[in-house]
């Protein structure tokens, strides 16, 4: 089910400001890989690019290849609806339909796509709800209101609705950025399980959780104020915490700027 | 504090009693004054609306409560039997003609405004010619549907045309608030909906109209509210009709508002009659108001959740 990533010669722009300069690298199928670096250089640009929801900003567009097992996701006739039915997404907001219950909400993307059969949708909910760990927290209660749950819950309520839909790819933009630690904790826990079916791309501010739920790092900076975000380094995990190729990553790690 | 700074402020500072009693003199008096002022102002707003309510029900109820009000026209020979039943219809009958038209016009336009067009040049261009329309007057939509319909094809009067003209000013009011409720429906949803590869038409029916609905109901009958006491349209494009019907197409049909003006025309505004047809009028037009309270106090207590 998973698959793998490859990104030739991206550039990413919005309208005419060049955000992200010729990005390549390769993320590998069942693995975590983190896109580390300081804010505006690019990362959750360069996340967004790879199941297409870059370009729903008005004006927002990018040059170059992104390949999904081989396959071009900008290539002519790719339908953006049909990526993103292979490349799933978790905000750093959560973001559950008010408007929905629970259960509804964790099988928007199955309902919403034509699957009507009752039996099958309760039972993909109950799945993907165990899948977040958070089953047995709403068991009782999946008619009420998903904006009845607390952040952390809400957070796993919406992993659990990107998991329903089986992607090939989950990206996850700073999934833990407005949660308390413990919440936090149970998400990277959670990661470590969502590896075994899926590619698992996350965007994080926190290098601890980088260094924590990743096999992978990629580090982007920009090259100076008002220049492209680029990246700089991608490797081991372990080697960009430990042994970094490049100054910069050194000393962005290290703290010394950032 | 710093390091340096050896003795407290307070070892420093100039011994003074505290002072907490209320300060006599012009400050109480000029609050007193202003007050006063804004008790008076508050009833001075007050007063001629409660005159009005009162007038029409202490006037109007009498006609109210008799069987006749609500079983017959006004075609009976002893006044005494009239009824506002071709009036009551009438303005229903106006009011539903009005929103078929105007609501799918409304609600469409605004949908393709907010999820499609934003930022776009059009939709400037179109959000301006709506904001001019909000603020046409009814007697000036009234003349354009009679030149329209009447001069320039050659119709007549009837309740289709009144409606033309209501839809002129409904469809602009509903447009706008269904706009202001789609744009508070958060981006993050429709993001959401989009990740899961959810078509964008199936995101706008499914996410973003079940989120904001209850305000674009609420939208819809204050914009309906507001036509149904509209009375120039109905001036213009019909004649007032004493007895029942249901025709649109009749150039004679009765409403609630035309009653009244009718009366007047003939110099007898001051009866039960007028009275009883501008206090229903008035519970119709309530009734509508308190239909969108009550959505929208749902709609924001969903919405707090």
């Amino acid at each position: 089910m998973a698959k793998r990533i490859e990104v030739k010669d991206l550039n990413i722009y919005y309208g005419g400001f060049h955000a992200v300069e010729s990005v390549e690298l390769t993320v590998e199928p069942r693995t975590v890989t983190a896109f580390i670096g300081p804010s505006g250089c690019g990362k959750s640009t360069v996340l967004r690019t790879l199941n297409r929801m870059h370009e729903v900003i008005p004006g927002a567009y990018c040059t170059g290849q992104v390949l999904l097992d081989g396959a071009d996701l900008y290539g002519k006739g790719v339908d953006p609806v049909a990526v993103r039915r292979n490349v799933g997404m978790v905000f750093q907001r959560a973001n559950p339909f008010p408007a929905m219950s629970i259960r509804d909400n964790v099988v928007a993307g199955l309902r919403l796509n034509g699957v009507k059969n009752h039996k099958a949708l309760d039972e993909v909910a109950e799945k993907a709800l165990r899948g977040a760990n958070l089953w047995d927290e709403v068991k009782d209660r999946l008619d009420r209101s998903g904006a009845s749950l607390s952040g952390g819950q809400q957070q796993r309520l919406c992993i659990a609705r990107a998991t329903a839909v089986e992607p090939e790819v989950l990206l996850m933009d700073e999934p833990c950025s407005a949660l308390d630690p413990i919440s936090t904790l149970a998400i990277e826990d959670l990661i470590n399980e969502l590896k075994e079916k899926f590619t698992v791309v996350i965007v994080t501010h926190n290098m601890q959780q980088a260094a924590r739920v990743s096999d992978r790092t990629a580090f982007f900076n920009l090259k100076a104020q008002g220049e492209p975000g680029r990246l700089v380094e991608i490797n081991a995990t372990d080697k960009i915490f430990s042994n970094p190729t490049e100054k910069a990553t050194e000393d962005y790690i290290s703290g010394r700027f950032g | 504090m710093t390091s340096t700074s050896t003795t407290s402020p307070a070892a420093d500072a100039v011994e003074h009693e505290l002072d907490l009693t209320r300060p006599s003199g012009s400050r109480t008096a000029r609050n007193g004054c202003a007050s006063a002022f804004m008790v008076f102002a508050t009833l001075l707003a007050v007063i001629p609306l409660v005159w009005v309510l009162w007038s029409a029900i202490s006037k109007g109820i009498g006609s109210l409560l008799s069987a006749s009000w609500w079983t017959s026209a006004m075609d009976s020979a002893d006044q005494a039997k009239w009824g506002a039943l071709h009036a009551i219809v009438g303005t229903i009958e106006i009011g539903v003609i009005t929103s078929v038209i105007s609501i799918p016009i409304a609600l469409l336009t605004a949908i393709y405004l907010v999820e499609y067009a934003r930022g776009k040049k059009i939709a400037r261009v179109i959000s301006f010619a709506v904001d001019v329309l909000t603020g046409v007057p009814s007697i000036v939509a009234a003349l354009f549907i009679f030149a329209l319909v009447v001069t320039t094809l050659g119709g007549h009067q009837s309740a289709w045309a009144a409606s033309l003209a209501l839809v002129i000013l409904m469809v602009p009011t509903v447009l706008r608030s269904t706009e202001e409720m789609l744009k508070l429906v958060p981006d993050s949803l429709r993001e959401a909906s989009f990740a899961l590869g959810i078509p964008k038409w199936k995101t706008i029916v499914s996410v973003v109209l079940p989120t904001s609905i209850s305000g674009i109901i609420t939208g819809i009958v204050l914009g309906l509210a507001r036509v149904m006491g509209e009375t120039a349209p109905l001036i213009v494009l019909l004649q007032f009709n004493q007895y029942f019907t249901v025709n649109p197409n009749t150039p004679t049909f009765a409403t609630l508002p035309t009653i009244i003006s009718n009366a007047y025309t003939q110099g007898s505004a001051d009866t039960p009659t007028v009275w009883g047809a501008a206090l229903t009028l008035i519970i119709l037009v309530m009734g509508l108001n308190i239909i969108a309270k009550a959505i929208s106090r749902r709609y924001l207590r969903r919405m707090g959740k």
